[in-house]
């Protein structure tokens, strides 16, 4: 088969980039740990905020824990069209490790300037985990259509300097 | 010899026509909405129950109605041409337009009707109404029918022609309807077995993970569907139309076999930030997805080294002269070629959504339709309004009304399209701004996104406008009374090294879907294994609109 040596060149190139892209983006992921969120459980979405039966189930107050001095926890439930809780307060430079779930239909969440980005979907736990250098307010916001109230849905994670 | 194909094929494209008219009038109103000039109060009083509602019909009406209805109609169109035989068995391809109105209006009612408020992607447990899906269904169905026609054209030219390379438009268009057959398998799943027993009620509940996976095993392959009939027309039709050859013949060949192969096991790139998918798969479908840039690259050098043939030919001198050459006046080729610009930025943001964990950064932001109007809606959509350039005339026996306005309709599309893509992907990237949703009446719009929200409103409008000059154009080409003196004949462009013979495995069939169902088996069956055996049946319907 005929090729134009230029051609031949450039086919090449281009399949050498995609190389690079691929292992910069793989460096990125496993030696820096800049990752997507991974199976974590299942969980029953009609009886996941039910109390006793889950994290989702207990009071809103006690779903932010910290369980080492600079290390928290939260279990955010998503629903039409709220977070809960809808404000979460930590300290500046701790870590947090989200657990997110959807009681009805599937919504988004995104803590905005960050890398977390996740699907919540009933039946899922979708986690990850982010340190909060800067303190300051940042909005999660739902970006996935949930209904006609989907604008509204949004909550905050205040870090205190 | 074409009359009937002729006929289906001017009422595949009248009625995509027709539907994007509708889908695409709603797209300005949506930029005007962020920016806080809310007209769907006076939309209201014609029945349109919510932004979400307008956004149904945008998308469902100009991403999978015009886009299939058109691509079925060129098809029908092409292939008896390509092959010089007309349609072997045009009762089935009359059957599947009927199949795919049935269908339309299957699943328009129950949108009007604010009973299917759940955008193109339908993603349970929201649930629409039943018809809604069976609709989509049978849209899907009557686009297999056509494909069977093209196939029965296609064996009875084979036997005739024993030994014959196909002719590259016939192969490629034949290539996207077994993609497209094997690519909807999924969608075909996902409704028939889940989600229509449980919209009439008969099962209780969806597993919306798997439900997805699903969707996406179709959802991104259709990309794929919308773009290769562009392709088409870029590879074997524009050269003609700038006095050109197609610069590399079997590397165009083995393109269009490559999406073939490549189309379908990727389709996890849309589902990186979801929590039931392993992260192995999804790394394997990234590595999948960034392999089938090759053939896109490819078709950028092909294409434009094809372009330079002709603009040369024309007189162009110089390493870029030659653009200045190129025949800038015909709208066909004007639209075509802008379109083919947007589609490179597309690109290079389309290769960004594909980079698993760069994802997180723009994953369901303004980000997203950002990179799809400049593909779908541009790389496609211009490209088909180009085709419409000859191809309405050709049908009607008509001139084009007016050739000045559709250069001026696709320049304005060209502007139009780069403000508002720009904006949507600054804001998308820079500063999180979800995508579909009514900004205007979200409590946590900030007033920096403002400057980005009024040029993607500015840019949405010009759109409007280019949209218009379209529609007065192709009205005014049928409606008038004028009728063609020379007769136009479908361009096709001759081969610029024919003398080079096309090796056989370019025209084969049995290695290349060997290798397509091994590679879908591979990269789909452990993960479907996993999502199916680990099924839980538990999310009941919500309608929240």
């Amino acid at each position: 088969m005929h090729i134009d040596t230029r051609e031949r060149n450039y086919i090449a190139i281009s399949v050498l980039l995609m190389l690079i892209f691929a292992t910069a983006l793989m460096v990125s992921a496993f030696a820096y740990g800049i990752q997507v969120p991974v199976p974590y459980e299942r969980v029953d979405p009609n009886t996941v905020a039910t109390p006793g039966v889950s994290p989702w189930g207990d009071p809103v107050e006690e779903r932010v824990r910290e369980l080492a001095p600079n290390k928290y926890e939260a279990y955010i439930l998503a629903q039409a069209w709220v977070f809960l809780p809808n404000v979460v307060t930590i300290p500046k430079g701790a870590s947090l490790t989200l657990y997110v779930t959807s009681k009805d239909v599937q919504h988004g969440f995104n803590i905005q300037g960050t890398n977390i980005n996740m699907m919540v979907l009933p039946g899922q736990v979708s986690t990850l985990t982010a340190t909060f250098d800067e303190p300051g307010t940042y909005n999660i916001v739902c970006n996935e259509y949930c209904g006609v109230g989907h604008q509204t849905m949004y909550a905050t994670i205040v870090v205190e300097p | 010899m074409y009359k009937t194909s002729d006929k289906l094929t001017a009422w595949f494209i009248g009625i995509g026509m027709a539907t994007l008219f509708v889908g695409g009038s709603l797209g300005p109103i949506q930029k005007l909405e962020h920016v806080g000039i809310n007209l769907y109060t006076a939309l209201n009083s014609i029945g349109l129950a919510s932004y979400y509602q307008g956004l149904t019909i945008h998308a469902v009406l100009n991403a999978l109605v015009w886009t299939t209805f058109f691509i079925v109609g060129f098809f029908t169109f092409i292939i008896p041409r390509s092959l010089e035989k007309p349609l072997t068995m045009p009762k089935l391809n009359v059957l599947s337009l009927i199949i795919m109105v049935i269908g339309l209006v299957m699943a328009a009612i129950p949108i009007l009707l604010n009973l299917a408020t759940v955008l193109f992607t339908f993603y349970p447990p929201l649930q629409a109404n039943p018809f809604f899906y069976i609709g989509l269904v049978l849209v899907v169905v009557g686009s297999w029918v056509a494909g069977y026609g093209f196939y029965a054209t296609y064996l009875s030219w084979r036997k005739e022609h024993k030994g014959e390379q196909t002719p590259l438009i016939a192969l490629g268009s034949i290539i996207t309807m077994v993609m497209w057959q094997i690519a909807t398998i999924g969608v075909a799943v996902e409704l028939l077995v889940f989600v229509i027993p449980w919209s009439f009620g008969l099962v209780a509940g969806v597993d919306p993970q798997l439900a997805r996976t699903f969707f996406w095993f179709t959802g991104h392959p259709l990309v794929y569907f919308w773009l290769l009939p562009a392709y088409i027309s870029w590879y074997c039709m524009m050269p003609k139309q700038a006095g050109g050859k197609l610069f590399s013949e079997p590397l165009a060949r083995l393109v269009f076999w490559l999406f073939l192969a490549l189309s379908v096991p990727v389709g996890l790139h849309h589902q990186f930030v979801d929590p039931g998918v392993p992260q192995g798969w999804k790394i394997v479908h990234f590595v999948l997805t960034f392999s089938l840039f090759v053939p896109s690259m490819i078709t950028a050098f092909t294409v434009i080294a094809s372009l330079e043939i002709g603009g040369r030919a024309r007189g162009g001198t110089g390493l870029l002269n030659w653009v200045r050459h190129l025949p800038w006046g015909n709208p066909s080729f004007a639209a075509q070629n802008l379109a083919m610009i947007l589609f490179a930025f597309g690109g290079i943001s389309g290769l960004t959504n594909s980079s698993y964990n760069l994802n997180l950064a723009i994953h369901n932001t303004m980000w997203v339709p950002g990179h799809f109007h400049l593909t779908v809606g541009s790389a496609v959509t211009l490209t088909f309004i180009g085709i419409a350039y000859w191809l309405v005339p050709m049908l009607s026996n008509k001139p084009l009304w007016s050739a000045k306005m559709g250069v001026w309709q696709a320049w304005t599309w060209f502007v139009g399209m780069l403000l508002m893509s720009n904006a949507l992907h600054i804001i998308g990237l820079n500063l999180s701004v979800p995508r579909r949703t009514m900004l205007g009446a979200a409590p946590y719009a900030a007033t920096d996104w403002q400057p980005m929200l009024i040029e993607a409103a500015i840019g949405g409008t010009i759109l409007g406008i280019s949209g218009l000059l379209f529609y007065i154009n192709m009205v005014g080409t049928v409606l008038q009374k004028k009728r063609l003196e020379t007769p136009i004949e479908m361009p096709v462009a001759e081969v610029y090294h024919a003398e080079e013979p096309v090796p056989n495995w370019l025209d084969a069939w049995r290695p290349w879907i060997v290798v397509t169902v091994l590679l879908i088996v591979v990269a789909y069956g452990p993960v479907l294994v996993n999502l199916i055996s680990n099924m839980q049946l538990t999310s009941p319907g919500f309608k929240l609109w």
